[in-house]
């Protein structure tokens, strides 16, 4: 059994409530933050946790922090990166409707350690129940006097609030978020000036993931070194997961960073193995943008070492044989599983939500998912395979967001594992799904 | 102004004058507006259109994006740019119970596709339509950040997870028993948590 540092009392009665958190030792880190420490001996305890930005860039959150600009009579701002959109990814919707009082702990420990008087927390709106929860949580947290004016007689103050958005993958990206707080469409800004330096209404600002900040909760109170000490190399600490398709048990799972893949799809006490007695044919380990890896791949490196849940291990083998943490979005797909379908349902997403302001994304995403649909009428060649290939490879490193790459990895991926499927489709000139969901006749009780 | 800004639809400055947001409404926007700085009341935008949806028959006419402007006194051009390009916000009528199924992979993998077949043979409409009696719109959506529970679909507000075909049928006889539905913005929705 891994240690837990953010869910582990998610099965507790009452845990969104203040009073059952705060009986848990919920608010502890704000405590010892505001009543014992400086802002900078905060973002130290972080910069020595390896603390790395868990919404999949994996960049080192202390790093990030001590980026951010403190001219003087400036407001500095915290954002919440609570877009969760990543295909497969479902981990902050969890911690936060579970366990709401964890992010807004997070949010004033961290606010104190940057010196914001206000923060965000930006909830992609279609979770708008998950927002009304944290709105509760934060209008308690108001009474009990954790947010507010002068929190704990330190002279410290701070607000915090929720904006709910309007339904747009791209505002994941950092940068379309401080555009979509301000009241815009979620387009992308040009870099530099980076969000340290000119972020929400041109002032310095950082934006974390959910989880990230929620992780600084456990670091300040057991502090940076003890936090470093789980996981391997420069993977520390654990990480949500979500877990999803033809596995018997889709869910949320903390684990610790440097567990084998293979243990946690086939453990019990996690994924529980493959559906229906139904043998592993590829995964997807980091939500839709990361390389897909055929079975053999993901629970072996190239060079035949075991593969494991760790930033390094997935990437090992670059994106010849390996794939990336990313969001922790882990996409199990059975034997009967079209690589080919599957593919065609990412690159319509990234159709759907390209912003639209870089060609190389707009059109290409559009090109491929028109060629990929020509796959599933049967109507396709076995050139445009070689198509596919091309778009994509004129894609990536040419658009202002990452969405560009995001777009351009899957396909290149699924074609690099799975290219005979591609072109067996494509000389049979007919597309049969052979996947099965007896699931959907069962009554759920 | 606005007749040219919202391009080919006809405004009615009849219907702008009758728009207005209940009390409750109204003091839901300005609490919203109040947690941006001075002059930042554009910030207020997204969450206050969710609430113009809500209090004017689900979706956004030129009219309403016309008063939210006002509200916010901002062009009715920096309304309909946003209104435009975020896909929960409708710019044509839609049904009292608009049915959202997730579509993204893991849905797809658990069969998302024959539950949206299951639903266009249920209500007999397509996607994209509504039912004659305007109760049910079907849309598809693009991951809704439900895919440990697919397959799913979301209606107003709600989430329903772990989709079977007995449990879309119950859902869509709740919804046309009860009649209204907790929308997105559905402020007595706030009181019921």
């Amino acid at each position: 059994m891994g240690k837990k540092l953010l869910i582990h009392n998610d099965k507790v009665p009452g845990i969104a409530t203040l009073e059952v958190y705060r009986a848990h030792g919920g608010y502890a880190s704000v405590e010892k933050a505001l009543k014992t420490m400086t802002p900078d001996q905060v973002t130290d305890e972080v910069k020595k946790s390896g603390l790395r930005g868990r919404g999949g860039a994996g960049f080192p959150t202390g790093l990030k922090w001590s980026f951010l600009a403190k001219p003087e009579g400036v407001n500095r701002y915290l954002v919440c990166n609570a877009d969760e959109s990543e295909p497969g990814t479902f981990k902050d919707r969890y911690l936060m409707e579970v366990i709401p009082h964890a992010l807004i702990e997070g949010m004033i420990t961290s606010s104190y350690a940057l010196g914001a008087k206000t923060s965000y927390i930006y909830i992609r709106g279609e979770y708008f129940y998950v927002a009304r929860i944290v709105e509760k949580a934060l209008a308690e947290a108001y009474a009990a006097g954790w947010l507010g004016q002068n929190i704990l007689g330190t002279g410290f103050s701070h607000d915090c609030y929720v904006q709910v958005g309007g339904g747009a993958y791209i505002c994941g990206e950092e940068t379309a978020l401080l555009e979509s707080l301000e009241g815009k469409r979620g387009n992308p800004r040009i870099k530099p000036p980076f969000p340290a330096v000119a972020g929400v209404w041109g002032c310095p600002t950082v934006v974390n993931n959910v989880e990230t900040i929620a992780a600084v909760v456990p670091i300040v109170n057991e502090g940076g070194e003890a936090y470093a000490k789980i996981g391997i190399g420069k993977s520390t600490g654990t990480k949500l997961i979500s877990a999803s398709g033809h596995i018997n048990k889709p869910g949320v799972y903390e684990i610790e960073l440097g567990l084998p893949v293979e243990e946690f799809i086939y453990s019990e006490e996690y994924c529980g193995g493959i559906r229906n007695g139904k043998k592993m044919k590829a995964v997807v380990a980091g939500g839709s943008s990361v390389p897909i890896l055929p079975t053999e791949l993901i629970l072996k490196t190239a060079k035949g070492e075991p593969r494991l849940m760790t930033y390094e291990s997935l990437a090992d083998g670059g994106f010849v044989t390996g794939t990336m943490l990313g969001s922790g979005g882990f996409i199990v797909m059975d034997e009967d599983t079209s690589i080919v379908k599957n593919l065609f349902t990412f690159t319509r997403f990234y159709h759907h939500e390209s912003c639209g302001q870089c060609s190389p994304c707009r059109e290409g995403t559009g090109w491929m998912e028109k060629i990929l649909k020509k796959f599933l009428n049967g109507t396709a060649n076995e050139s445009d395979v070689d198509l596919l290939w091309d778009i994509q490879s004129k894609i990536e490193g040419k658009t202002i967001c990452p969405l560009g790459e995001a777009a351009a990895w899957p396909v290149a991926a699924a074609i690099r594992h799975f290219k005979q499927e591609f072109l067996d489709v494509a000389r049979s000139k007919k597309f049969v799904d052979v996947s099965h969901y007896n699931k959907l006749y069962k009554v759920n009780a | 102004m606005s007749s040219q800004v919202h391009g080919t639809q006809n405004f009615d400055k009849a219907k702008r004058a009758t728009l207005k947001f209940s009390d409750v409404a109204m003091q839901e926007a300005q609490t919203i507006i109040s947690h941006y700085p001075e002059g930042k009341q554009k910030s207020a935008l997204l969450p206050i259109l969710h609430i113009a949806q809500a209090e004017f028959g689900g979706w956004l006419s030129p009219e309403a994006m016309d008063y939210v402007a006002d509200i916010l006194k901002i062009k009715p051009i920096e309304v309909f740019e946003v209104a435009s390009f975020y896909t929960m916000y409708n710019l044509k009528p839609m049904g009292k119970c608009v049915l959202e199924v997730c579509q993204t992979s893991s849905c797809w993998l658990n069969g998302a596709e024959d539950i949206v077949k299951h639903i266009e043979k249920k209500l007999n409409i397509k996607v994209g339509e509504t039912t004659k009696d305007g109760m049910f719109s079907l849309k598809v959506a693009e991951c809704l950040g439900s895919c440990g529970t697919a397959p799913m679909l979301q209606c107003g507000a709600s989430y329903h997870e772990n989709l079977t075909y007995d449990k879309v049928d119950k859902i869509i006889e709740d919804y046309r028993s009860e009649g209204k539905l907790k929308s997105y913005t559905d402020l007595d929705y706030k009181n019921t948590l």
